[in-house]
C-alpha cells in the first residue's frame, strides 16, 4: 500500500493539476479561461518532473511552456478577438471525439500500464537505482562533442527555420 | 521516491487521451492547439517517468524530452502565425470555415 508521505501528497496535487488543467482546456468557452487552465496542466507537469529529479526539464517547462508558448496562445487569441468566446464550442462529432479518447485510454491502461495480455513483466515500483544523471551531464551530452551535438544543431537550425516561417506567415502582404 | 511508476503512466495517458479529444471535437484552431501542447506535454511527463525509473544514470531519457520541447515550441509558433494568417484571409479560425482547398 502506499505510504503517505511529501512525495506521494506531492505527486497526488500534480496529478489533480494536470488533469484537471487539462480537462479545464477542452472544456472551457473562453479561451482565455482554456489558456489558464492549460498553464496550471503545465505547471502540475513541470512539478513531475521535480518529482522525478529532472529540475533543468521543470526549468525548462516553466520557461518554454508557460513563459513562452502559453503567452503566445494567449496573444493569438487576443488577436482573433471576435472568435474568444463562441457559442458552439464543440463540432458535431464531439460525442465520437470523446468515445475516441475514453477508448484509448482504456487501450493504454490494459494493454500497456496493467498488461493484460502477454508476459512482458511488471512495470517497476521503485526506480533501479538512485544513481540519477545531472545536470551537468545533459549538458556535456549536448555540446561535449561526443554524443548529440549534430541533433542539437539540427534542432537550432528548426527553431530557426520555425522563427523565419513565422514571420513569413504572420507578415501582413499589402504592408 | 514511493510513488509507482503506472501512477505517472496512468496521469500521463489521462492527459494525452483528454488532449485527443479537444483536438478531436473544437471548432476554434487556437483550442485545437492549446490541446496539442498538452499531448505533447503528456509525452514529456511519460518520458521523464521511464527514463526515472528505468535508466536514471543514462542522460538519454532527459535529452529525448529536450528535443520534444524543441518541437513543440517550434510547432506552436508556426501553427499560431498560420492561425493569425488564416484569420486575416477568412476573417475566421473555425476549422469548419478553412476550405479554400476544397475542389
Amino acid at each position: 500500500m502506499l505510504e503517505l508521505n511529501a512525495t506521494t501528497l506531492a505527486f497526488f496535487v500534480f496529478a489533480i493539476l494536470s488533469v484537471g488543467g487539462a480537462l479545464g482546456v477542452v472544456t472551457s468557452r473562453n479561451l482565455i479561461h482554456g489558456a489558464v487552465y492549460l498553464i496550471i496542466s503545465l505547471f502540475g507537469g513541470a512539478g513531475f518532473f521535480i518529482l522525478l529529479s529532472a529540475p533543468f526539464l521543470a526549468a525548462v517547462q516553466v520557461l518554454v511552456y508557460i513563459g513562452a508558448i502559453a503567452i503566445l496562445i494567449i496573444f493569438a487569441v487576443m488577436l482573433t478577438r471576435s472568435m474568444t468566446n463562441m457559442a458552439e464550442v464543440v463540432n458535431r462529432q464531439w460525442w465520437l471525439s470523446a468515445l475516441v479518447g475514453a477508448l484509448l485510454l482504456l487501450m493504454l491502461a490494459v494493454g500497456v500500464i496493467f498488461p493484460v495480455w502477454g508476459d512482458g513483466g511488471l512495470l517497476p515500483n521503485q526506480p533501479v537505482s538512485d544513481q540519477v544523471a545531472t545536470t551537468d551531464e545533459l549538458g556535456t551530452a549536448f555540446v561535449g562533442g561526443e554524443d548529440y551535438v549534430l541533433p542539437f544543431e539540427v534542432a537550432s537550425l528548426l527553431l530557426t527555420g520555425a522563427m523565419i516561417g513565422a514571420i513569413v506567415l504572420a507578415r501582413d502582404t499589402e504592408a | 521516491m514511493t510513488v509507482p511508476l503506472w501512477m505517472y503512466l496512468l496521469v500521463s495517458a489521462a492527459v494525452f487521451c483528454i488532449g485527443v479529444y479537444g483536438v478531436l471535437s473544437r471548432r476554434n484552431a487556437v483550442a485545437i492547439l492549446m490541446s496539442l501542447e498538452l499531448m505533447l506535454s503528456a509525452v514529456n511527463i511519460n518520458l521523464i517517468a521511464f527514463w526515472r525509473y528505468g535508466a536514471p544514470s543514462d542522460i538519454t531519457g532527459q535529452v529525448f524530452a529536450s528535443f520534444v520541447f524543441v518541437i513543440a515550441a517550434a510547432e506552436a509558433a508556426v501553427g499560431l502565425a498560420i492561425i493569425i494568417a488564416v484569420y486575416r484571409s477568412r476573417g475566421s479560425v473555425v476549422v469548419e470555415d478553412v476550405n479554400l482547398l476544397r475542389g
